[in-house]
């Protein structure tokens, strides 16, 4: 397989693997060596390549797993992720400050629920994926993915209602 | 989009049981300006995975290198080679250069003992001229003999 194949396949789903291993290391540059180390590994797997069903899916399985790898071995080094960049693209208006914190919000809520929700949520609202494709990439039950990502849904849902009412920016 | 709609596809969407296309729906009905107020705490969520989804991978990523370190994995290969071509060569020429050695060590021998011959040689000549001169030494003696007497 030549380099420019290979960008070919890869290049549609990069951008999904950095969000999500952004939204598993939290800093920008953790997720960007992150998606560096999955690409270059599926670029050393190149020849193998052709044999796997959905090369997709097979790649954010990789960056679930050495994401889940890089924050165990974080935990082990008790070293905490510091992060400070909430940088918000969205809502341009100068009137929609508040909407816009809010919208600030979600990204921290979502930063406190359990990986496995993180994941879910982000594969199923971000970037719209399947169900089944779900189970496939976090090995999990149909059932399974639904009930974790219902949970999800709703913790935010409920942490989102309580910063409103407690008026806490 | 009625709002009584947009109400029951959000009790859908929190048991996780709408589609794809009813999540796609959620989120352009709350990416507009207008949302009823009773609808307005669900708009971050769905505004915010809108803009999450935008974020990209801006990172180059140097496949480059890689491709010469797996070039570089393939020199290792050829190295052995040439390291058994360079050993061979050694051998043979080493072997030769050993039988080169040998035979010029003999020709030195050779001629060491044709050395010596020579030298013996010219040694016995030699001894055979000092023995004729030993005859003078018996004229000196004689000599004085007659010098005493007289």
């Amino acid at each position: 397989m030549q380099q420019s194949e290979f960008l070919n396949v890869v290049m549609p789903f990069k951008d999904k693997l950095f969000r999500l291993a952004k939204r598993l290391l939290v800093s920008k540059e953790e997720a960007e060596d992150a998606t560096q180390e999955i690409l270059l590994k599926l670029w050393s797997k190149k020849k193998s390549m052709e044999d796997y069903k959905n090369v997709e899916a097979f790649a954010m399985t990789m960056t679930k797993n050495f994401c889940l790898d890089r924050l165990k071995s974080k935990q082990a080094g008790n070293l905490k992720l510091v992060h400070s960049n909430y940088q918000e693209k969205g809502s341009q208006l100068q009137t929609q400050i508040e909407a816009k914190d809010s919208v600030s919000w979600v990204e921290k809520i979502m930063a406190e629920l359990p990986e496995q929700q993180k994941m879910v949520l982000q594969l199923r609202d971000i970037e719209e994926y399947d169900y089944d494709e779900i189970g496939e990439m976090l090995n999990m039950q149909q059932t399974a993915v639904r009930v974790a990502l219902s949970r999800a849904r709703k913790t935010v849902r409920e942490k989102l209602a309580q910063k409103h009412s407690y008026g806490i920016g | 989009m009625e709002s009584d709609k947009i109400e029951k596809l959000i009790e859908k969407y929190f048991e996780a049981s709408t589609t794809v296309a009813e999540e796609e729906t959620l989120k352009t009905y709350f990416s507009k300006e207008s949302v009823p107020p009773h609808l307005a705490q669900y708009a971050p969520m769905f505004q915010y995975f809108a803009i999450a989804k935008e974020e990209k991978f801006t990172k180059q990523v140097p496949l480059d290198s890689i491709a010469s370190v797996t070039k570089k994995r393939f020199n290792y290969k050829w190295l052995s080679v040439a390291a058994v071509g360079l050993l061979m060569f050694g051998i043979y020429f080493g072997n030769n250069y050993r039988v080169a050695q040998q035979v010029e060590q003999e020709k030195a021998e050779f001629a060491y003992q044709q050395t010596k011959k020579a030298f013996s040689l010219l040694a016995e000549n030699f001894n055979k001229g000092t023995e004729k001169v030993a005859y003078l030494n018996q004229f000196e003696e004689t000599k004085q003999k007659i010098y005493n007497e007289n």
